[in-house]
């Protein structure tokens, strides 16, 4: 054995790979609960995998055959219907543990500088998800499915210019068809999986590269032992592995829960009218994403013609103060033209057009954060109460978002999600003044 | 400028013009694969004309026809809707089809060659779903006792009068679209081909 190993390694970097990331890869000891929902994601990309193709060896990618072959999975199929809930259900799970796995950075400051790059590449994989989930959801042909993606890729249709052309090459045709399903099967098989897969190996070495944060959000490489490690460090195997693993069975001891006894937990992983086949000539009563994505189309839904106006009001008091805060001339002009520019286009292009922009950003706006957050420490553990409630506000509107995108747009839902997309905003908007006069309390010298 | 007989400029050129040329290569490349998924010949052809007897089509009627994947409604308008579409300006975004969402030979209020006979595309101009049909006037479409008839949008609430305007205030930004039509014969349309100026 020993010596096959040697062989082995002569030829490949096993041992030093096998060091590099497990063994004598050194973790901050002080890992809490948050820290579980990395390992949860890699488990989550494994079973999507593994899940989706075993669907494909059933799945008939035509629009004449797509309904009745997931029809056929969930009846005939030995165990199809354990292989195409665990699909569904697991689809929605690994929502969950992203959005706590985000959640983690926000907390502690894990977005933070040396890990800008680690988040970045972890947003990039959030959207390939997004992306993935969508495409996916069109394959079963169910009714839900069809004008799910008729609305999304109308989307592409407010872009001035462009967008119509974009809308008809996504979808290769005039209309969602054949040659949709057709290519987005193979985006969400092949071409997407393949993506997401290169991109969580970055998103591992680049924070590897510069090592975990913590609770506490201290750097841990900056207190080292005479042997050149860590002092709060502890080797990821077999600490964090065997740890990670408790995490593992109580997991799937919850997904199994949903998966065995609701899987579609009332519509909310799986919708009702995705049980009718896509007809194109009638629309469902309501259409709704599935729970990950309402947050976003709330904010894409509240922009309408009488809404204008304050979002004019809230582009220029961001102006505004950015232009008294900025030392630099060329950040003060920015500051005084960007607004006004938003502001005509606010009167002159659709609302349409700008509930699209909104939504874009709602998501991008992510990929700033490193750069909004201007607070002395990282951990919300030593930060006051400006960024904790901030936070704790975001938290509550983005979870009020989510549940408005499943209402119809109107009448009190309406304004609650036109208040809630301003607060949404604000949270990032407002970040820099904030986590910056915020009062911090001192951070200790070791991880507690 | 030259070290150990190399010429750190001139290979710099060449390094430079080598990887430029290369790129122009790689979008070229690209383009067979990008071009790909456009709409395809078959999309194309099935985006063809189709030929529509009007002949049966009674006053009143709502004929629904799917034409590029689309639905479209042929409506034969009554005196009593012609009448409907009068003295709505005041509520509706673009009384008199000034933007582009039809033909220039269905403008103004009927927007249709024949006055009587509406041809429209069957999706809100929002988000794309197709709109509930509720052309009877008054309460009976539930949309309060003042509906004069029109087309209602489930999704998001958008309405429509019954020539496909769209009502001030609701999320539908446009009027709905008349597609390219002509009439072949008196009692025959062609969608996808348009009238010539003059004729009809």
């Amino acid at each position: 054995m020993q010596s096959l190993l040697e062989w082995v390694d002569a030829r490949f970097p096993l041992l030093k790979v096998w060091n590099e990331h497990l063994a004598e890869y050194y973790a901050p000891k002080n890992f809490n609960f948050w820290y579980y929902f990395g390992s949860l994601a890699i488990l989550m990309l494994v079973l999507q995998i593994f899940s989706g193709i075993f669907l494909t060896i059933h799945y008939k990618p035509d629009v004449g055959l797509a309904f009745a072959s997931v029809e056929y999975i969930m009846r005939d199929v030995p165990w199809g219907w354990f292989i195409r809930y665990l699909h569904s259900t697991g689809a929605s799970a690994f929502f969950i543990v992203i959005y706590l796995h985000m959640f983690r950075a926000l907390l502690y400051g894990s977005h933070r500088g040396p890990r800008e790059l680690v988040w970045i590449m972890g947003m990039v994989i959030f959207v390939a998800l997004m992306a993935e989930s969508f495409m996916g959801y069109l394959l079963p042909w169910g009714n839900m499915s069809y004008w799910g993606a008729q609305v999304i890729i109308n989307l592409f249709d407010a872009i001035p210019v462009i967008g119509p052309g974009l809308s008809e090459w996504i979808r290769g045709d005039f209309v969602i068809s054949d040659a949709t399903l057709n290519r987005f099967f193979a985006f969400h098989v092949a071409a997407v999986p393949l993506v997401l897969v290169i991109l969580v190996f970055m998103h591992i070495v680049a924070l590897h590269r510069v090592g975990s944060n913590n609770p506490d959000g201290i750097e841990i490489k900056e207190n080292k032992g005479a042997d050149g490690i860590p002092l709060d460090g502890i080797p990821f195997h077999p600490y964090y592995t065997v740890k990670d693993i408790v995490a593992v069975v109580v997991f799937l001891i919850v997904l199994s829960s949903v998966l065995f006894f609701a899987p579609e937990l009332g519509g909310w992983f799986l919708e009702h009218d995705n049980f009718t086949p896509a007809n194109v000539l009638q629309t469902p009563p309501e259409i709704v994403p599935l729970w990950y994505f309402t947050p976003y189309y709330s904010i894409l839904r509240a922009c309408t013609p009488d809404y204008m106006i304050y979002l004019s009001i809230f582009v220029g008091i961001v102006g505004a103060m950015t232009l008294f805060s900025a030392r630099n001339i060329m950040v003060k002009a920015v500051a005084v033209v960007t607004p006004l520019i938003l502001i005509v286009g606010f009167y002159t292009l659709e609302a349409k057009f700008w509930g699209v922009v909104a939504m874009g950003v709602s998501i991008m706006v992510f990929f700033a954060l490193p750069w909004l957050d201007r607070s002395t420490v990282k951990s919300i553990r030593y930060r006051g109460w400006m960024y904790k409630t901030a936070l704790g506000i975001f938290v509550v509107t983005f979870l009020v978002l989510g549940y408005l995108g499943t209402q119809p747009p109107e009448g009190l839902y309406k304004a609650l999600a036109q208040i809630g997309t301003l607060i949404y905003f604000a949270f990032f908007a407002f970040m820099p003044w904030y986590s910056q006069i915020d009062k911090t309390k001192p951070v200790p010298e070791r991880v507690t | 400028m030259s070290t150990n007989g190399v010429d750190k400029k001139r290979r710099r050129f060449l390094v430079n013009l080598t990887a430029g040329v290369g790129a122009v290569g790689s979008g070229f490349a690209v383009a067979p694969f990008v071009m790909s998924m456009t709409p395809s010949e078959r999309a194309k052809a099935a985006g063809a004309p189709v030929e529509v007897d009007i002949s049966k089509l009674e006053p009143g009627q709502l004929l629904t026809v799917k034409w590029r994947g689309k639905p479209v409604w042929l409506l034969n308008r009554t005196p009593v809707m012609m009448d409907s579409l009068k003295g709505l300006a005041d509520i509706l975004e673009d009384p008199e089809s000034t933007d582009a969402e039809q033909p220039t030979y269905a403008k103004g209020i009927a927007r249709a060659i024949k006055p009587e006979l509406l041809v429209v595309v069957g999706l809100c101009t929002h988000l794309g779903c197709s709109p509930d049909k509720k052309l009877e006037a008054g309460a009976g479409a539930g949309l309060g006792a003042d509906w004069p008839g029109g087309f209602f949008c489930p999704c998001h609430g958008s309405k429509f009068d019954l020539s496909g305007r769209v009502y001030k205030n609701v999320p539908a930004p446009r009027n709905l679209p008349v597609p390219p039509y002509s009439f072949k014969s008196d009692t025959e349309i062609v969608l996808g081909i348009d009238q010539k100026e003059g004729v009809a």
